[in-house]
């Protein structure tokens, strides 16, 4: 009980994961089905998001320590080491001295494509639910297979 | 317009409406050198243009923010974004090697990402408005009942 | 041209996206979208073989993008494994393309012709940028520019027949998850190296011999999702429809390209990223990939001969041609790799002809099903005759290509005491030679439909159709009688990359 705890946020992860994949496979309805689909990529994100979290880090944020030598001016907020070296500039984390504890911003990065892409994905599946709406008269998998069916049916008789 | 029922959420949203908008440069140019960035506000400005056509109808919106410009808006910023790699090509840097775009690297940094992120800017709005016009637009071929 | 050659890698990747953007904002002038997405492909198709070059000479190009070093900045990766294949996308791009102009004037709405080539040019980007990038994640984001931009591409389809539609939503359905389960996968590959450069990662998981159970989890999840993907055999469900239902050339250009990069990708994940050396991954390559190969090979061939539909016919043999290509994995031999790479090459320039050429039969007389194909070598010789050389291929007839890499093949696993796989593979080529055997014999020797009581005319594909079938045609002639000589050093390239030091 107590694993769960300390681990609770895998436990999100995969409570929404399963929920994800059996709405996708067990719905018949198109939008149920990009629901599913939806909920399922979300536990991803969770999954990235929660493994760049350090236990008490702080936000990886960088402020220039106003202590140093100034060569440029604080709108430069990326490092490079070798500029950052001739400058003699030196950044810190707000509040922190050279204790630096942070959260790893890289898979925050990394989920803001995913997302993108995720919407991406969910757009194109609303537009062809749309499409097929108009076609089909319906969103129901079922009737639109028994329309093929039928479909099939017509054209080898012809 | 006299018995307007819906006139409490026009007035609010003609007060919220610039406010967004203002918002969304706000964070656009705060991603330069702190959270934020083209992404979120492209996203921030859109949904102050979807406000604007939920409350006063897609016609109006349509006025206002032209499909064409939408289109045009969407390739853009992919160009401007793309754009930034070409010219660090040819100042003799890798693709989208900001470090050579001024005088010297911090500079060059500085200014690529700012044309990066204004072209993902550029891009980001004019999808998410897309997006709700072509959802908008679509009339519904079944009455009311069907649903 | 100095400068071509350090910078074509990102040339290849970054002209077809910008170029996408600018076909998707031009004017809807006859042709222009057509000319403009040809010309890039061509250049791309140059800087493809100026990378393939390059990399000859130098071994291995690693190009950082945006003039981040490894592993802190994406880098994009070349090696003797994946210039061959960059260069194969941008070959039959340039094939399909050119047979474009025709096909989708008929097939594609007029006013949704620019979006079209726009989004064609965008999966090649998204495919090109798969197999060079060295990134494991912005794998990811190329697999879904290609494959959002796939969706989009069948979906078009539904101008000439409606079910597109659902064939469409079904492969984003399908392909979503599968790219949703290859970045779990990559997502923990993280969490076991703490980095995303492939490079990295490797000798990571090398110093950890394998790592613990979360790289075995990760191991798992990539290949699932790269099974979807690639359609491995109990994966596949979406291929047949997506491929039977889209414009003809997207067919062509996907059953030729899009599974094979995937193909690719789990090439680079299982041999250079894991090492078969672990043995999770052994385990899984030998028993669960060789399983599945062979009971998808067998199967699909079976489901392909009762197929009505002739494209749906290629799209099972598709799948059972992919199941070749996994049991070359699954021999875990250099000349098993050898064998299978052989195979995806001579597989996408065969198939991709086959499809070009059921579409150019569906241009003319508007033929889907089998039973339709009657007397076409009166009504349409050239296509036919082309049609039947690559068919030939497909089955593995001495002296062309199928035969070079299926006796590649034969020959590994016979070395390897894999009687069985010899056994299998000679089954199935007898299964090909039933459902090509079925097409052609409805061809030749039945006559001519008539209409009105008068027999079709003599009614050859346009030129511009031609020209790409007949050139895969001589293509495939040419790699089954020069191939032991260009092809197969390639192919022993790419496998000795995928296992580095290791005994033949």
């Amino acid at each position: 009980m107590e694993y769960l705890f300390s681990h609770f946020n895998y436990v999100v992860v995969i409570v929404l994961m399963m929920t994800g994949l059996y709405v996708v496979f067990a719905s018949r309805n198109l939008i149920k089905k990009l629901v599913g689909l939806s909920t399922f990529q979300t536990s991803v994100f969770f999954l990235y998001i929660t493994l760049g979290k350090v236990a008490s880090g702080q936000p990886p944020i960088l402020e220039k320590d106003p202590s140093s030598k100034s060569g440029y001016d604080e709108h430069t907020a990326f490092i490079d080491p070798v500029q950052l070296a001739a400058s003699g500039d030196t950044y810190i984390l707000p509040g922190q001295g050279s204790e630096i504890l942070y959260s790893n911003p890289l898979p925050h990065v990394l989920i803001l494509t995913a997302i993108v892409v995720g919407v991406a994905t969910l757009a194109i599946g609303l537009a062809l639910t749309v499409r097929i709406r108009e076609v089909y008269q319906t969103i129901e998998m079922d009737a639109i297979e028994q329309q093929d069916f039928q479909y099939n049916l017509e054209g080898i008789e012809r | 317009m006299n018995h307007d029922p819906h006139v409490l959420l026009r007035v609010i949203a003609k007060f919220l409406i610039p406010l967004i908008a203002l918002f969304a440069f706000y964070v656009q140019f705060h991603g330069d050198f702190g959270p934020g960035g083209g992404f979120q506000a492209g996203v921030i400005l859109a949904a102050s243009i979807i406000l604007y056509s939920l409350i006063f109808g897609l016609e109006n919106a349509k006025q206002a923010f032209p499909p064409i410009l939408i289109r045009i808006g969407m390739s853009l910023g992919v160009l401007l974004y793309g754009g930034t790699g070409v010219v660090a090509w040819m100042q003799g840097g890798e693709f989208l090697n900001y470090s050579v775009l001024a005088h010297d690297a911090i500079h060059g940094q500085h200014w690529g990402i700012l044309a990066v992120e204004l072209g993902v800017f550029c891009t980001v709005t004019s999808v998410m408005i897309a997006i709700f016009y072509a959802f908008g637009s679509r009339q519904p071929q079944t009455s009311e009942e069907d649903w | 041209m100095d400068w071509l050659s350090t910078h074509a890698v990102a040339f290849a990747i970054v002209l077809p996206l910008l170029m996408a953007a600018v076909v998707a904002m031009l004017p809807n002038v006859k042709r222009l979208a057509w000319l403009v997405a040809l010309l890039v492909a061509v250049f791309v198709a140059v800087a493809a073989s100026v990378v393939l070059q390059t990399q000859a000479g130098l071994g291995e190009i690693i190009y950082e993008m945006g003039g981040w070093e490894p592993p802190y900045g994406i880098s994009l990766r070349i090696d003797a494994l994946n210039a061959p294949i960059l260069l194969l996308i941008a070959a039959m791009a340039v094939a399909t393309l050119i047979y474009a102009e025709p096909a989708v004037a008929s097939e594609v709405e007029g006013r949704r012709s620019g979006p079209f080539y726009a989004a064609f040019l965008l999966c090649v980007a998204g495919l090109m940028g798969m197999v060079v990038t060295g990134d494991a994640f912005n794998v990811f984001v190329f697999l879904e520019v290609s494959s959002i931009s796939t969706y989009t591409l069948v979906a078009m389809g539904a101008n000439r027949d409606r079910r597109a539609l659902s064939a469409a939503f079904n492969y984003l359905i399908l392909g979503s998850i599968g790219a949703t389960f290859f970045v779990i996968g990559v997502g923990f590959l993280y969490a076991e190296t703490g980095t995303l450069n492939m490079e990295d990662m490797r000798s990571i998981l090398a110093n950890l011999d394998g790592g613990s159970r979360v790289a075995q989890v990760a191991f798992g999840f990539i290949v699932v999702g790269l099974g979807l993907k690639l359609a491995m055999f109990p994966l596949h469900t979406w291929l047949p429809g997506a491929y039977a239902y889209s414009p003809t050339l997207v067919t062509a250009f996907l059953a030729s390209t899009a599974t094979k990069a995937a193909l690719y990708l789990l090439y680079r994940f299982c041999f250079t990223v894991f090492d078969p050396s672990f043995d999770y991954v052994a385990a899984v390559l030998t028993y669960i990939v060789t399983g599945l190969a062979v009971t998808g090979m067998i199967f699909c061939s079976l489901q392909a001969l009762f197929q009505t539909d002739a494209r749906r016919t290629l799209a099972f043999s598709s799948v059972a041609q992919v199941g070749y290509m996994l049991l070359g994995i699954g021999i875990l031999t250099v000349a098993g790799l050898a064998g299978g790479y052989l195979h995806l090459i001579n597989h996408a320039v065969v198939k991709g002809g086959l499809f070009l050429a059921l579409g150019a039969m569906w241009y003319r007389f508007g033929i889907t099903r089998i039973s339709d194909m009657a007397g076409l070598s009166k009504t349409m010789p050239i296509t036919t005759a082309a049609f039947t050389v690559l068919a030939f291929s497909l089955i593995g007839v001495p002296f062309t290509a199928g035969f070079v890499s299926k006796v590649a093949l034969a020959e590994a696993a016979a070395a390897k005491g894999w009687w069985w796989a010899v056994g299998v593979i000679m089954v199935t080529s007898i299964l090909a030679l039933f459902y090509m055997g079925r097409m052609m014999m409805v061809a030749y020797f039945r006559d001519p439909p008539t209409v009105d009581g008068v027999a079709w005319k003599r009614n050859e594909a346009p030129a511009l159709m031609l020209i790409p079938i007949v050139g895969l045609a001589i293509l495939s002639i040419l790699i089954g009688m020069r191939g032991n000589v260009f092809l197969t050093d390639i192919a022993e390239n790419a496998a000795w990359v995928m296992l580095p030091g290791s005994g033949l």
